[in-house]
């Protein structure tokens, strides 16, 4: 058993654990959105950030480091805030976002978080980038326009339906999402045709056709009820 | 150049007027313009025609029913399918509150201090408030019967909850048996209402002989969706032209087909297009679409107590078409009072709860068009889509396009009548205003803008000389 303080709280952990499991074994919200539990964490979004007192104030991911002895957690604070709010600005300017009609209005993770952090305006100037959407599947299809590149997609397919489909192409913002090699999604051999990218998506850029604005609800908890039903691998 | 400007207020959006004098100073031209479009129709591509439903409904915050209903209609033409009979009941009845709500707006809010306080009123009290004052019973009644309409609306679509509640296929969800009863509970009341209205108006339609005779009145042909057997008809049905004797000049068109038999023609001087009846040419084939026109166009309401309205309305023109668009107010009265009488009808219809509600299928058509009479006159969806729904192309004509033409000769015969010397006095700009009101345009969305746009009336001379410039704010 470790102990660590987090929010001046005492809290105890295993040791394979992360920061995040222990704030929310504590009962300490840790605003979170590239991951999900199930998955194995990478870290992209930032928007877990912490503040650790006792490395001279080093901001890391929640979602992605390992509890240790004595650390001295801030996990809610001004500038914490602050910083999240900006990166879902971010997020919001990089793309085109537009709640209104989105098929996921009202069941979309990015949404939710935009109104907790009190996210009531951009900064930033809107970047408007022309994207596609492919609704080339038969039951499925993705807008790039809503897509935050979290990857929750991509490690859904491989790690848990193990067929690889999805991947990320380009780099920094010209990145996208792309099944196969780059082939319209319906044209993809690899893909099963199961629909879990579409259920961990956390936005309205996967979705199922025949959605209209405000149908498409997601379960990305089925993700965690998947692996947790698995057999651990024998180390 | 001399100019003069004059804002019109009330009415939604705004737009520019423009009087060009002669020499002898006799107005010579007068245009109605819209001054600024964003290309609504090149947002929609790229997006599936399920979301269309939802993105048109954000065009206009004034219509956003009819913009729903039409987009899911030309989805049911993509789809192929017929949605079930449950679900075109519901989407009757949320036209319907559509209508009532917007008939309530624009006769109580917005065109009542003009018929009921006088055109040279002074502006400051020439508004709801003013009408409040003066009429303090029907200022509440008009308060109360938009909230019946939208609330048949609200307990329909659940509005906060599902922005899109008609899909193609069908709707999302079905009627509660609660907001079956509370609505038909508050049926009397709106009933009451919608007749009070039209037998004040009655009563003062001798007062208004001028404005009858000025306010838009010319021979014109009038388009409308009819029922198969002649009924006025706003959800489905087909299109009927009628000319100013009211003969039938042309009968059962296909809507899907309206690029057969209308025209859109361009100005370079207006981001309306306007459209003309093909048969008669350009601008020939002037119509005019809404409530005057639908009344023109039906042989019956096919309800009790509007068809009684009906016949003191075709008395008016001994059954001739009513060619006044002052007339435009009575016609939304008579079609208030229709509303309300089919409502009530409706809630009582044996599938009205029923769950059976939408239709699922692909995209079985590349090509689709929706038509449905929206309060302010027949809209059509009209969209191309790629094998997976993907939205290629969009047209839509909407009602205040329709009859751009007919706001146009109208401004040019108020301003014959009523300009006098080489000013825009407080007559001129109030009647025009009203002039332009009795249609209830909605610019905004007739030129498929997200946002509200300016307009100004501006007097200019011969050689162009601005004369005078009025602007108000709204
Ligand atoms: S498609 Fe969805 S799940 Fe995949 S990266 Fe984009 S936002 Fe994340
Ligand atoms: S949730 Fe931790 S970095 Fe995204």
């Amino acid at each position: 058993m470790i102990t660590l303080r987090i929010d001046d709280i005492p809290v105890q952990a295993e040791p394979d654990q992360t920061i995040l499991d222990a704030a929310k074994a504590a009962g300490i919200r840790i605003p979170t959105l590239c991951h999900l539990p199930g998955l194995s964490p990478v870290g992209a979004c930032r928007l877990c950030l912490v503040e650790i007192r006792n490395w001279n104030g080093k901001l890391v991911p929640a979602c992605a480091t390992p509890v240790q002895e004595g650390l001295d957690v801030v996990a809610n604070s001004d500038r914490l805030r602050e910083l999240r709010r900006t990166i879902l600005e971010l997020l919001f300017a990089e793309r085109n976002h537009i709640c209104a009609f989105c098929v996921a209005n009202g069941h979309c993770e990015l949404q939710d978080l935009a109104a907790e952090l009190g996210m009531d305006h951009v900064r930033f100037p809107y970047r408007f980038p022309p994207l596609p959407l492919d609704a080339s599947h038969p039951k499925f299809g993705i807008d790039h326009n809503r897509c935050i590149l979290c990857g929750r997609c991509v490690r859904a397919c491989s790690e848990v339906e193990g067929a690889m489909t999805w991947g990320f192409a380009g780099r920094g913002i010209f990145t996208l999402i792309e099944a196969d090699l780059g082939d319209p999604w319906g044209d993809a051999k690899t893909c099963t045709g199961c629909g879990k990218c579409v259920q961990a998506c956390p936005t309205g850029a996967l979705f199922e056709k025949g959605r209209a604005t405000g149908e498409q609800e997601k379960r990305p908890a089925i993700v965690a009820a998947l692996t947790e039903r698995r057999p651990r691998a024998q180390g | 150049m001399k100019e003069i400007k004059v804002p019109v207020t009330r009415i939604e959006g705004h737009g520019l007027i423009t009087l060009r004098l002669d020499r002898g100073g006799k107005v010579a031209a007068a245009k109605f313009h819209v001054t600024e479009a964003r290309g609504f129709e090149r947002f929609c591509q790229g997006r599936t025609v399920w979301e269309m439903p939802g993105i048109t409904a954000r065009i206009c915050g004034i219509c956003p029913v009819s913009h729903l209903l039409c987009s899911a209609k030309a989805g049911d033409a993509i789809l192929a399918v017929r949605p079930p009979r449950p679900a075109e009941v519901l989407r009757r009845l949320m036209n319907l509150g559509q209508f009532i709500q917007s008939h309530a707006l624009s006769f109580f809010h917005l065109s009542s201090p003009d018929l009921l306080l006088g055109w040279d009123a002074d502006p400051k009290g020439r508004n709801v408030f003013g009408l409040a004052q003066a009429h303090p019973q029907l200022a509440l009644d008009g308060i109360r019967l938009r909230a019946f309409g939208q609330e048949i609306i609200a307990a329909l679509g659940e509005k906060r909850v599902h922005p899109a509640w008609a899909v193609p296929g069908g709707v999302r969800q079905p009627l509660s048996p609660e907001a079956r009863d509370r609505l038909a509970a508050k049926v009397p009341e709106a009933r009451r209402i919608a007749q009070d209205a039209l037998a004040l108006y009655e009563a003062r339609l001798p007062e208004w002989g001028e404005e009858i005779e000025t306010f838009g009145n010319f021979p014109s042909l009038f388009m409308a969706l009819v029922a198969s057997d002649g009924t006025w008809e706003h959800h489905a049905g087909r299109i009927r032209f009628v000319d100013a004797d009211r003969r039938v000049v042309a009968d059962g068109l296909d809507p899907a087909r309206y690029p057969e038999y209308i025209g859109e023609a361009v100005e370079g001087w207006s981001y309306l297009k306007f459209p003309y009846f093909q048969d008669a040419g350009y601008p020939e084939g002037l119509y005019r679409v809404g409530p005057l026109s639908r009344l023109n166009c039906c042989d019956r309401m096919g309800t009790p107590l509007a068809d009684e309205a009906l016949a003191r309305f075709r008395a008016q023109a001994d059954g001739k078409a009513v060619t006044s668009s002052f007339h435009y107010h009575y016609a939304r009265l008579i079609e208030t009072l229709a509303a309300v009488e089919q409502v009530a009808r409706l809630l009582e219809d044996p599938e009205v709860l029923s769950p059976r509600v939408r239709a699922e299928a692909g995209i079985n058509e590349l090509e689709g068009v929706g038509v449905h009479e929206a309060p302010r006159g027949t809209l059509f969806h009209h969209y191309w889509v790629d094998e997976h729904g993907v939205i290629q192309r969009v047209n839509l004509i909407v009602s205040t396009g329709h009859n751009n033409l007919a706001m146009n000769r109208t401004v040019a015969q108020i301003a014959a009548r009523y300009l006098t010397g080489r000013k825009v006095s407080d007559g001129l700009l109030n009647r025009l205003e009203g002039g332009i009101r009795a249609y209830d345009p909605c610019l905004s969305c007739s030129v498929h803008a997200v946002g509200r746009m300016p307009l100004r009336v501006v007097l200019v001379g011969p050689t162009g000389e601005v004369l005078d410039e009025r602007t108000r704010d709204a």
